[in-house]
């Protein structure tokens, strides 16, 4: 149990920076999860935290106590690595008790820890085999008991989920959460599954290009993103972006024919600025007769019995997504209003930044 | 058995001789003479006494002369067919020979002897094996002192060289120190120096210690080998990063990460360097040659070199000690050659 402050974190190989200036602050006990896409600097910086890679500059503290120099073995951490990294010749029992031969503890005291995590994450069965012999998922429990046995300071987990097939991702989801629960432990989780990040974490931190773009809850970054790039990170199907001007107060227009939109902001913007218009696919509604809106033509329509999907398109615009509950007898080709509600409009500004509303 | 018949019998469409089939015997068939050859030979003459070997035309199973005991002789007599005058065959002794003439007598009737021009008879031979070959050098010569000796060399210093090659591989593959590419330069540049260079600098360093004349002299030089190194350092370089990783997660120090995690992994390619010292060690001969020179403290290899004399080789006593030479390695390879096919580690990773 501790907590964890990144100050300033900047990594470089050579001359290329990957990492550029973090600053970041993980409560005791908190579950924050890394997320961005590939290249971001998320395992890096997870590194980083475990001593794998030497910061550059900025300083690493665990509980207060500078650690940046201390070696991967005397941070105290454990890490599930993405491939297992299981120790192929020895046992089940073997690679959760080495850690704790490491430590020096008794023999009597490793063989009650290792079979209490084994019955925790029901590998008591196991405890003979070689990794060799174990199913995917067995391999990934086995990991995170190598974890759990050393009672470490923080969780580290690299990508657990990514190998293994997606049913068994969402049970080892759930079971990851209720773990989490049960041992209270303070965890930093990296992955790339923006649904990984949105299920599991108490506060997510969005990285791109080696900076952190947004950090918050998962609902912040939903209902909130500061920025274009988290905005459409974050949610799935990805919000809608429309390139937009504006063209009046309270209104912007967007696509080549310049259909107006109704919004609630614009304040500092003089008409004519290029802003970006979002909303989320799910809060998008189909208008009834006689209502204002967006007139697009329907491409594709998914059909998933408890709700639908509309793909459509409008001159100038890139491709808006529309989720209906239920069924629709909408097909290919219909043309369709949609309305876009003010208070679930984002709009960014020229920059990418998210624009208060009023 | 059947299965064996098939795999000796296979063809390319049963039933039938197609002339690739022929080929690919005839060409199989020659390699296996070709390899397996000389061997035979070996094995074979090394059975042969030393009359035999000297035999023209020479056969290829160990063949000699039946000697009998006639009364009156202190020697057993060799055993001649002779073709008499009269043109009838008899089995005769030969007591002596003069010049063209051999003086014979018959074994049954020891009163009975002849003369018979030597193109008249042809020796009696039957198949035996000369085991003395064997047993003579063994116990007349301080052969087993060899044998023992070859045995500690090899062991000895095949153990010091897993042990010291591994260590450096780990630290050139693994540990991370400054200039670490610069001694790996430098290791494989000594790849290119053979021993004959460095034979009297390395002699000198030898005398100094006050080695000469111990086995150690032979064990400590050569105990890294800079292909050795190279070797495991490849295969080291192979093993996930990762695992290293989680190792030093787990509070290991280096050493456990050498001992515990990278030492059984790379066991293919330690079961290959240590079939490679074997071989080495087993049959050093140069080295051994320059810094033992009491016969107490020779290999086997020196050992078999004494009876190679500057005026008469001992060529059954050399052919069998060299059999006997050669089986410990062979057991070696019958024993190891599957870690060298088994290869890449089962490396647990998905």
């Amino acid at each position: 149990m501790a907590q964890l402050t990144l100050s300033g974190i900047t990594k470089s190989f050579g001359t290329t920076t990957v990492i550029h200036g973090v600053d970041l602050k993980v409560e005791d006990g908190e579950f924050v999860v890394f997320v961005g896409p590939s290249g971001c600097g998320k395992s890096t910086l997870l590194r980083i935290i475990a001593g794998l890679e030497e910061v550059t500059s900025g300083m690493i503290a665990i509980d207060g106590e500078d650690v940046s120099r201390l070696p991967a073995s005397e941070r105290g951490l454990a890490m599930v690595f993405q491939s297992y990294a299981l120790y192929p010749h020895m046992s089940v029992y073997k690679n959760m008790a080495f850690a704790l031969e490491n430590m020096g503890l008794k023999t009597p005291d490793i063989d009650q820890r290792v079979r209490r995590a084994a019955t925790m994450l029901r590998l008591t069965d196991y405890l003979d085999r070689k990794p060799k012999a174990l199913s995917g998922g067995q391999r990934q429990r086995v990991a995170i008991g190598r974890a759990i046995v050393r009672d470490p300071k923080i969780f580290l987990f690299d990508e657990p989920l990514s190998n293994l097939d997606a049913e068994l991702r969402v049970a080892t989801r759930k079971e990851l959460a209720g773990l989490h629960a049960e041992l209270g432990g303070t965890m930093i989780y990296v992955t790339h599954d923006q649904v990984e990040a949105m299920t599991l974490a108490d506060r997510i931190v969005v990285l791109q290009g080696g900076r952190i773009e947004q950090i918050g809850t998962p609902l912040d970054l939903y209902n909130a993103p500061d920025n274009l790039f988290v905005a459409g990170f974050i949610g799935s199907p990805r919000m809608n972006l429309l390139p937009a001007r504006i063209s009046g107060p309270g209104t912007v227009a967007v696509g080549e024919d310049g259909q107006v939109v109704e919004t609630g902001i614009v304040a500092p913007l003089k008409p004519g600025a290029t802003v970006t218009l979002g909303i989320r696919p799910e809060h998008i509604a189909l208008a009834k007769n006689g209502e204002a809106g967006l007139t697009m033509t329907i491409d594709l329509v998914e059909r998933l019995g408890g709700e639908s999907y509309l793909y459509g398109s409008a001159p100038g615009l890139p491709q808006i997504t529309v989720r209906l509950d239920g069924q629709t007898s909408h097909g290919r080709g219909d043309s369709v209003t949609i309305r876009l509600p003010i208070a679930h409009q984002h709009v960014f500004n020229e920059a990418g930044k998210a624009m208060g509303r009023q | 058995m059947s299965r064996a018949s098939q795999l000796m019998l296979a063809r390319r469409k049963a039933g039938r001789w197609h002339w690739t089939d022929i080929a690919a015997y005839t060409y199989l068939a020659f390699g296996v003479v070709l390899m397996f050859g000389p061997v035979a030979w070996l094995v074979l003459s090394s059975f042969k006494t030393q009359a035999g070997l000297l035999e023209f035309p020479p056969s290829l199973l160990p063949m000699s002369q039946q000697e009998v005991m006639v009364p009156g002789n202190p020697q057993p007599l060799p055993l001649f067919e002779v073709t008499m005058e009269d043109g009838s065959k008899r089995v005769l002794a030969q007591v002596r020979r003069i010049g063209i003439q051999a003086q014979m007598v018959d074994p049954k009737d020891p009163t009975q002897q002849f003369r018979v021009p030597i193109d008249k008879r042809v020796p009696v031979r039957q198949f035996k094996l000369a085991t003395e070959n064997y047993t003579e050098p063994l116990e007349r010569f301080a052969f087993t002192r060899f044998l023992s000796n070859s045995v500690f060399v090899t062991v000895v210093a095949t153990l010091i060289t897993l042990l010291i090659n591994s260590m450096a591989a780990y630290a050139l593959s693994i540990y991370e120190f400054r200039g670490k590419n610069t001694a790996m330069l430098m290791v494989i540049g000594t790849l290119m120096i053979p021993i004959t260079i460095i034979l009297v600098p390395v002699y000198l360093v030898i005398t100094h210690l006050g080695l000469v004349n111990s086995l150690w002299a032979v064990i400590l030089p050569g105990a890294a080998t800079p292909t050795g190194v190279f070797l495991l350092r490849q295969y080291m370089l192979t093993l996930p990063r990762d695992l290293i990783e989680a190792a030093r997660m787990d509070k290991a120090s280096e050493w456990q990460i050498y001992w515990r995690i990278v030492m059984p992994l790379a066991m293919p390619a330690l079961a290959v360097l240590a079939i490679f010292s074997i071989m080495w060690r087993w049959n050093e001969f140069l080295w051994p040659l320059a810094v033992l020179t009491k016969t107490e403290s020779y290999t086997l290899q020196i050992g078999l070199n004494a009876f190679q004399g500057e005026l008469q080789t001992q060529w059954h006593y050399l052919l069998a000690m060299t059999v006997v030479t050669l089986l410990p390695v062979a057991l070696v390879f019958v024993f190891l050659q599957r870690f060298i096919t088994t290869g890449i580690a089962n490396t647990g990773m998905k």
